[in-house]
Parts: C-alpha cells; structure tokens; sequence
C-alpha cells in the first residue's frame, strides 16, 4: 500500500465519473494531436516535394491550380503551352535548369507524367529495378503504383485519358514497364513516368502513326535532357524551373507573366497562401479542442471537488491512523494527475487513430502518404499540459483536504 | 507511568472552558470516562488523542508530550502509538479489509504485526480481501478495532464504542478490547454513557460540564 495505489482505488472506485472525464479530456487532445500530426507531416511534405522547384511556368490561369497540378500532382492542369515560346523562355541567363513536363493521361487513377530522366535526380530517386525510359511507350513506376498495381519490369498496360480514373483507354499502344523506383515517401512514390515523346504520341490520330515515317519515330531514342527533339509543332504541359541566381526570384517571374502567354508560380508562395487559407479552419478546430479541454478540466475539479465531500471522513480517518496534511494533499493531487495523464494517454492514441483511419479512408490521396504512427515532441508538450490542466483541478479541492479538521468531522455524527 | 494528563483545559469557540481531572495509566491499565451527552467527553477523547491541541495543559504517551509536537509529527505519533475506535466504523470503501489495515500500516511507517493473524484473532480473517461494503455492522466494527490494534500503540482510545450493540456484543467487543490491549501492553481508555460497560472496567472518571 502507498499513496500511489490509494489513489488509483480512489479513482478506479467510481469507475463512471472517471471514465467520463478521461474521454472528455482524451477527446479533446486527440483533435489537437491529429492536427500536430497533420501539420507537421504536411508541411514537411509539401516543402519536400517542392525543394528544387523555384518557379513553375505554365499555362496561364490560377496560379495556386498550376503548382497543385505540376508539382504535387493533385489539382488539373491549367492547359498546355507551346514549346517553342516554353524553348525561348528556358534560354533565359537567369534560368540554370529546366524539365519540362507533359500531362494529362492516367493508370488507374495514377498519374502518367511526361518528363525526361533530370526529374528523377531533382528528387535523387533511384531504381528498385529496371533503369529509365529510353524509347517512346518506355515507362518507369513508382514504388506506390507498382506495390498497387502489382506491375513489374517487363509488363505492359495501357493508360487512360485524362488524370482520373475511368476515363477512355488509349488501346492503340500500350506502354512498357523498364523500370520500378525505389520508395520515398514523396510524390514520385504515386507517378508513373515516361517520356514526353509517349505522351505526345499517346494522343496523335491513329493514321499519322500508322505511316512509316511515323513508326519509325517509334523507335528513336528518347531525349535524355531538356526539350525533345521535334520538327513538329508540339506542346508540354508545364516547366519547372531552378534559378540561377537570387536576381532571378525578382525578374523571371514578372518577365514571363507580362511578356509571354504563359504565367509563372511560386511553389514556396502559392503554398504558403494556401495554409493561411487552411489556417482559418485549423485554428477553429483548436478552439474546439480547448474549450473540450476546458470543459473536461471543469469536470475533473467538479468530481474531485464532489467526491471530497463524501470523503471528508475518510481523510479525517487518514489523519487519525497517521497521514499527515501534506499526504492528503499529495493524495488529491495524485488523483487529479492520474486522471489527466490517463486522459493525455488515451488522447495521443486516440489521435493516432483517427489518422490512422482517415489515412485508410483516402489511399491515392495526398492524406493517404501520411504517416499515422509518427510520434512527434509536441506530444510531450500535450502531456505535460494536460497535467497542468490536472494540477489546477486539484488545487481547490486539496486545499479543502488541507483544511480538514480531524475532530469535527469524525466527531459529529 | 505510561500514559498521564495534566490540567487539561479547552474550550469550544463561543462556549465555557472545559476542564478535565487529570488521568494517569500504567501498561495494561484501562479507563472509563462516563459522562452524559454534551459533558465534553468527545472532547476529552479528542484531546487524548491529539486530534485537538488543549489551551492549556500536557498529554504525556511514553514520556512524550503530544501537545509539544508539530503537526506532521503528531500525526506520525499517533499513527504509531494510538489506535482509535470510532463510534461508527469509518472504514476505506474503496479498500478491501485488508487493505484497510495496511493503509494504517503503511501512514504510520510500521511493519507491525501479521495483519491475516490479527484478522483471523478478531474472528474475521475470511473476509480479509472483502469489500468493506460487503460488511455487516458488527464485522465493520472488529474491522475498525483491527485497524486500531494493527500498529501495536501504546494508547488505544474507544469512543462509544458498544452504543449501537446488544448486550451479548457488548460484552464481547469489551473482552476483546481489554485481551487485546492487556497483550500488547497498552493502555485502554473508552469514552461511553453506556452503564453496561462498566461490570467490565471498575476503574472510571466521570466528565461533567462545569
């Protein structure tokens, strides 16, 4: 016997009232856990998938739906730009490198991104398998989509039209699988990658690749870096662009909205925009949060403060076999604190469920690639502000206990 | 001489001052204090007991003065050296019996005697891991008395203690105070208007409001 295990028969005595107060409480920091979580593997993952990328040019429209679409691959594309105005921006002295990209056909709701090999070393992904494309229809998998999708090197399927699922199947040439990546847990774990060739032949009428001339193109290699080699007149999707100097986050950006046809966006600024917008929300839920722990604080005192009444003779009793004021203090406290750090246990799980759960609930999604099991420092802090929650509970009703008088109340009945 | 009080005077807050005679008990030795309801004999119990610090005057246990000792000193004092039974039992709920009697232990620091032992001497050794809810009132009661023996004090003090028994009880809650304190050596003092207590205790003080 010791003060820890009376406490916890004291708590465990009224099994209900503290049931109660440990869920109120619990509920309460699992909504704040789940947006630390949220927040904290979002914005790490929205700033990984963005790092490299200081400027996406595209077609002109919402700037925030060009990022979406071009670097986090969730939102449609603006539209195309013609590459020859995209070769003539890309010349550009304050540019130091430049992947264009081409959209706009899916696998199974993954989408199919045309590119050249210079994407993979943007985000320094290597091959589980295979190596990358080198001729039209060559395809390279993302560790995601091929876990999936169960394709492996050597496979063949066929893409649909469009970046969602279900849209009609391009059937007159089916890709090749060369490769399979290694996982990353960013955005190129979802995407299939080809050439921007495939993509463009993808989408040319049936009667120009069925002349010789045009079959033939079949089986020239693809470009390695850069712009493809093309007499014709072509399109891509959107470029990303790193810059070759901090002057160029000041000129490029206004040069090529107000000279050209195309628009350029920040990844970095459009992001930042979007969580202040998201921000609104965020804290509503937070609020939420504080008055539910507020509340369950005001439930703690409440039943601390009530059960105290019923067991002013039981503390009375303890002083009479020898507790001392400071032990029945100690004892409330104790209670109070139990119950709170219970409380913050099951929340943190609690919150970790929820997520879980979500994350289960929206597996293509960019909610899908979070990691529910994450344990972050913050968690401490939600801990430890549960016990203060717990300690200013208790501090009425242990100064009540303190006060108690041995004599009166054993002696009056 | 074990256990000695001197001039003891209280007073309750807006009544007359209460003065006690003086008490004297040797090992063993047992008391009554009779008196009528409102006479100041919870009063005097309180006072023995340390629950209630006297205006003026000494309780001496062993050679030690209670009224000298600081608060967290008296408490462990009377944890270790007195056992009270209390009118009404005043048991834990939340403790099974035995755990009652360890709680008593473990505030007054002591390892003292084999608690089964003392529950099975009391006749109540089969319900040592029962609730206490599960008691009847004269089972609660040996419970209590268990709980005052189970530190081996130098001073046991009953207030009451048969008021709500019947005869046959009685006599046995009183034998069994008066074994009990006699094998550990220990001074027995109860506080009761009941008449019947006293074929068993000739030696008595009687408290009268002044």
């Amino acid at each position: 016997m010791n003060i820890f295990k009376l406490s916890w028969k004291y708590l465990t005595f009224k099994p209900l009232s503290t049931g109660l107060n440990v869920m109120l409480l619990a509920l309460g920091l699992a909504i704040i856990t789940v947006l630390l979580l949220i927040q904290d593997q979002f914005e790490k993952k929205m700033n990984q998938d963005a790092e490299g990328i200081d400027l996406v040019v595209g077609a002109k429209g919402s700037p925030l739906q060009l990022i979406l679409s071009s670097v986090y691959h969730i939102d449609f594309p603006t539209g195309n730009i013609p590459m020859e105005e995209a070769i003539r921006v890309s010349r550009s002295r304050l540019i130091k490198n430049v992947i264009p990209l081409a959209l706009g056909d899916n696998y199974k709701g993954y989408r199919i991104v045309g590119t050249n090999p210079d994407y993979l070393s943007l985000y320094g992904v290597g091959f589980a398998q295979g190596e990358a494309w080198k001729e039209p229809f060559d395809v390279v998998l993302g560790a995601e989509v091929a876990k999936k999708t169960g394709l492996k090197t050597g496979d063949s399927f066929e893409g649909s039209h469009g970046i969602s699922e279900g849209s009609h199947d391009h059937d007159e040439h089916g890709f090749k699988v060369k490769g399979v990546l290694e996982p990353k847990g960013n955005v190129v774990d979802r995407l299939v990658l080809t050439s921007i060739e495939s993509v463009w032949y993808t989408h040319d009428e049936v009667d120009s690749t069925a002349s010789e001339a045009a079959h033939d193109l079949l089986h020239q290699p693809v470009s390695q870096t850069g712009f493809p080699q093309t007499d014709q007149e072509r399109e891509v999707t959107s470029l990303l662009v790193q810059y070759r100097n901090p002057m160029a986050a000041i000129q490029l950006p206004r040069m090529i909205n107000s000279g050209t046809s195309m628009q350029a966006a920040s990844p970095s600024f459009e992001m930042s925009r979007l969580f202040e917008l998201l921000g609104v929300g965020v804290s509503l839920l937070q609020g939420l949060a504080f008055v539910l722990i507020g509340i369950s604080g005001l439930g703690i005192f409440i039943a601390l403060y009530n059960s105290l009444k019923e067991r002013k003779y039981d503390l009375a009793i303890l002083r009479a076999i020898g507790a001392s004021r400071i032990q029945l203090v100690f004892l409330i406290f104790l209670e109070g604190l139990m119950l709170t750090f219970l409380g913050a246990l099951v929340g943190i799980l609690l919150g970790h469920t929820f997520l879980s759960v979500i994350v289960s609930q929206n597996e293509q999604g960019v909610v899908g690639t979070l990691n529910p099991w994450v344990f972050l420092k913050a968690e401490l802090w939600i801990v430890i502000y549960a016990l203060v929650v717990g300690i200013i509970a208790s501090l009425i009703p242990a100064w009540s206990a303190y006060q108690t008088s041995i004599a009166k109340q054993l002696t009056k009945a | 001489m074990l256990f000695s009080t001197q001039d003891l005077k209280y007073a309750h807050p807006g009544q007359p001052q209460l003065s006690f005679s003086d008490i004297s008990l040797e090992k063993g030795g047992s008391l009554l204090v009779l008196g009528k309801s409102g006479s100041g004999k919870t009063t005097l119990l309180n006072l023995l007991g340390g629950l209630l610090l006297p205006q003026s005057g000494s309780v001496i246990l062993g050679g030690v003065d209670l009224t000298k000792l600081s608060g967290g000193e008296l408490d462990l004092f009377r944890g270790k050296n007195i056992g009270i039974v209390f009118q009404k039992p005043h048991l834990l709920a939340p403790l099974s019996v035995k755990e009652n009697l360890v709680a008593a232990q473990y505030f007054a620091k002591e390892k003292g005697q084999n608690v089964q032992g003392l529950l099975d001497e009391l006749g109540i050794g089969a319900k040592a891991n029962s609730s206490v809810k599960t008691l009847s009132e004269g089972e609660a009661q040996r419970v209590s008395i268990a709980r005052a023996l189970v530190n081996k004090p130098q001073l046991i003090l009953a207030d009451e203690p048969t008021s709500s028994l019947d005869d046959e009880n009685t006599e046995k809650v009183i034998n069994l105070l008066k074994n009990q304190a006699e094998k550990i050596g220990a001074a027995l003092i109860i506080v009761t208007h009941d008449q019947r207590v006293k074929d068993h205790i000739s030696n008595f003080i009687e408290v009268k409001a002044s």
